[in-house]
């Protein structure tokens, strides 16, 4: 083909091929995110849902509910704690290595960045301490705000 | 007193948005009367300096201490400093909101003293459709947000402020940010008066980027700024989150770059003139879809301020009719839009049309991936959080195709490029960057893909981003060229930065006892001991660290993170103690104290983790050599043209 006429054939219709491009575009993006949430979007699970429904293991969810009391155990390197999350109708035991937020305390709201390492055993990357009911069970709507200081 | 002359202020110019809209209105329809738009560009400075007023009345009471009005009460404390004070009136939902509008109104005075060379229909109906958007966030403001309401009696003292936000960042992050978020209003009401007039052409492009450029610019460094801001507030050692928060910032950057480049080709080669319009339509709309998130409070985080579904709903309502009726006026005129000049596919157009797509791509992703729990929750109730891992996996190496364009675009001609000619002069930094990959695996073998790429890119496309500088007369080259490429080396350098600390970050997680020496990266920490200290509003217990560095004698540097305690509201924050050195920081967090005495430690070593910020930096000082040097130019052209005549 002479590049003349490839030129023409293709400046007739820039302005179609510009639009097409742009949907392709839209479309990629759209294609791409949904196939990437389907593997990359954590979970929230309450230990309700834990029991109820099982968990995959090793994959990043996130697990929420409220501190056991006296439940919290630290270990002997003095960063690892041990505590267990419950939601007044199940409990996970959770192992969290690092400095825990301020708000992080028995009795009180938590969220675990993380992933199960058995059926009964999350390994948190990152502690949220939330003192929002945003966060917590709807089961647990209910109860006082936790950890909000007035 | 003052409180209700701030509100009385709010009102006149809620009212004077509606006459600016009017005015506009009939003096542009058919049969209307031209001589009322002549009052326009008055209405619109008087209307700015109305709003400004508001704002400096409610900052006034803040620096008062005024606790009979309600916001003061519950985001201020008498006690607190007063940069705090002043910078407070805007770290609560009313008075951004506030902050929001004054910025809004500015803007469009702005845009009615100082725009001249857009033609004088097209400048009216864009005040125009800088009023209709004012005014809806005026009503905003007094229907659901009143930041001048009343407490009676007045409470003695205030709440304070979360201690988070006590921080200079406040002072500049928000404002910033706002400057560019409705920076981008600018450019939408630019679209929407071109559509209005049918006068989509290189005049107005040339028109419209000055604004873009610098509501871009005000965008860049909010952004890096609050990047930096979380990085050493938070105490994570983290400088993106990839929180919905953020991406609401990011969104209108990405709309705004892929406007700027697109707004390049109609003003310089008359091309892409419906893909500018909607570009301008789609950055407004993520300046919007980003308040909305963040103002709505449907998300929780420290941007959000208050849960309150009347406001969420009416950001809403505003998102939906601005983005919906400038969609429905592009639907109709864009018949009339008349195809622009055509270009090859490889040329300088066509790299410019991939930059668009790329960004348009990762846009989307954003988007999709900042909503999707949000949907996914009203439609089903079920929760689920999409974080870092989607992010990275999908908006990164997207970036980094889009850094490889960035290589190419500039050394390509206009219209009709040689794809070998290109490849030829792009030779010497496809060496440095073979060179680097060669380097780099073999001094720092294992890397993940992602980094590894990310390093190497950095340093082929720095090199390549001074390309268009090469063989030319330095000093006969224009202002905004040099602009272009510091912008472009700051994207490789910020993507260096970005990489080196994924690549080689070294973290330290101990329980320490003072007098102990742990080791981080190259550095040997000294925990030397803790004691109380008392600051303005706040009580803490600071560490004292010193950090020596393996191989080098010398004095050792001096840290001192703090645990602190703030008394309004009673909060624990965590100061954390950053060493900037040349190659890297040093981060050091103090955690809290063991039953057993010992002290948590958690120590990053983060090599050229400062080249984040200082790309950044760069991108933004690019932006405002060009924009000084576009100006520069239009003027000396003015002038020329005068002298002429």
């Amino acid at each position: 083909m002479t590049p003349p006429m490839k030129a023409r054939i293709k400046a007739k219709h820039q302005r179609l091929i510009l639009a097409v491009l742009a949907a392709v575009a839209i479309l990629g993006a759209v294609l791409l995110a949904m196939s990437a949430l389907k593997d990359q979007a954590a979970y929230f699970y309450a230990p309700a849902d834990v029991k109820r429904l099982g968990v995959a293991l090793n994959k990043p969810v996130r697990l929420g509910g409220m501190v056991a009391a006296h439940s919290i155990v630290k270990a002997a390197d003095g960063v690892t704690i041990n505590f267990v999350v419950e939601d007044g109708v199940s409990a996970v035991k959770v192992r969290y290595t690092g400095i825990t937020p301020d708000l992080f305390r028995e009795k009180s709201g938590v969220i675990a960045e993380g992933s199960f390492i058995a059926p009964d055993q999350f390994v948190a990357s990152t502690i949220l301490a939330k003192h929002d009911e945003k966060y917590m069970p709807p089961q647990m709507g209910q109860k006082p705000k936790i950890g909000r200081v007035e | 007193m003052i409180p209700e002359v701030g509100l009385a202020a709010l009102w006149l110019a809620a009212a004077l948005a509606v006459l600016q809209f009017v005015l506009v209105f009939f003096g542009l329809v058919e049969g209307g009367a031209p001589e009322l738009t002549r009052a326009v560009r008055p209405v619109a400075v008087v209307q700015a300096v109305m709003v400004g007023l508001a704002l400096a009345l409610l900052i006034t009471c803040f620096l008062n201490s005024d606790m009979s009005v309600k916001l003061v009460y519950t985001d201020s404390h008498s006690a607190k400093p007063f940069i705090y004070k002043f910078a407070g009136t805007w770290g609560n939902h009313e008075g951004s909101m506030l902050l929001w509008v004054a910025i809004l109104g500015v803007a469009g005075a702005a845009v009615a003293l100082f725009e001249r060379s857009l033609d004088h229909a097209t400048h009216i109906a864009t005040l125009g459709a800088q009023a209709v958007i004012s005014f809806g966030f005026y009503a905003f403001l007094l229907f659901s947000s009143n930041p001048f309401a009343r407490l009676d009696p007045a409470p003695p003292e205030g709440q304070g402020l979360n201690p988070l936000l006590q921080d200079p960042g406040l002072a500049f992050h928000p404002p910033t940010l706002y400057v560019g978020y409705v920076g981008m209003s600018v450019a939408f009401s630019f679209a929407v008066g071109a559509l209005v007039t049918r006068k989509v052409d290189p005049a107005f492009a040339r028109a419209m980027r000055p604004w873009v450029l610098g509501a871009w610019i005000f965008l860049t460094l909010g952004i890096t700024a609050g990047s930096y801001w979380a990085y050493y507030v938070l105490g994570w050692g983290g400088w993106w989150f990839w929180d919905p928060v953020e991406n609401a910032s990011l969104m209108p950057w990405l709309a705004a770059t892929a406007l700027l480049h697109s707004v390049t080709v109609l003003a310089t080669r008359d091309g892409l003139r419906a893909w500018t319009v909607m570009l301008a339509v789609v950055a407004f709309s993520m300046s919007m879809v980003g308040t909305f998130l963040v103002r709505s409070g449907i998300l929780t985080s420290v941007h959000a301020f208050a849960v309150d579904p009347q406001r969420g709903n009416f950001i809403l309502a505003l998102l939906v009719i601005y983005i919906g009726g400038a969609l429905a006026l592009f639907a109709v005129r864009v018949g009339s839009v008349r195809e622009g000049a055509r270009f090859d596919a490889v040329s300088r157009e066509g790299a410019l049309v991939l930059n668009n797509l790329l960004l348009s791509t990762i846009l989307g992703v954003v988007l999709i991936g900042t909503l999707y729990p949000l949907i996914v929750e009203a439609v089903t109730g079920e929760k689920l959080s999409v974080g870092p891992p989607f992010f990275n996996a999908t908006a990164g190496p997207l970036a980094l195709l889009l850094v490889v364009v960035m290589a190419a675009g500039p050394v390509m001609r206009w219209r009709r490029e040689n794809g070998l000619a290109v490849l030829r002069r792009l030779m010497v930094p496809l060496g440095i960057g073979i060179i680097a990959l060669v380097t780099v695996l073999i001094a720092a073998p294992g890397l993940h893909l992602l980094p590894l790429l990310g390093l190497v890119l950095a340093i082929g496309v720095g090199a390549a981003s001074l390309a268009p500088l090469w063989g030319r007369n330095l000093r006969r080259t224009p202002l905004f060229t040099y602009g272009m490429v510091l912008a472009h080396l700051g994207c490789a350098v910020s993507l260096a930065g970005m990489a080196c600390d994924s690549a080689f970050l070294k973290e330290t997680l101990v329980a320490a006892q003072i007098g102990e020496t742990e080791h981080v990266g190259p550095f040997a920490v000294t925990f030397t001991g803790v004691a109380p200290i008392a600051g303005p509003n706040w009580t803490a217990l600071e560490a004292t660290m010193s950090a020596t560095r393996l191989g080098w004698s010398g004095d050792p540097l001096i840290l001192s993170p703090q645990a602190r305690m703030y008394s309004a509201p009673v909060t624990e924050t965590s100061q954390s103690a950053i060493a900037t050195l040349w190659d890297g920081q040093l981060y050091l967090v103090l955690g809290k104290q063991q039953d057993d005495g010992r002290w948590q430690l958690r120590m990053w070593w983060k090599p050229f983790v400062t080249l984040i910020w200082a790309g950044g930096a760069m991108i933004a000082i690019g932006g405002a050599l060009a924009l000084l040097g576009r100006t520069w130019r239009t003027l000396v052209m003015a002038r020329r043209k005068d002298a002429g005549a």
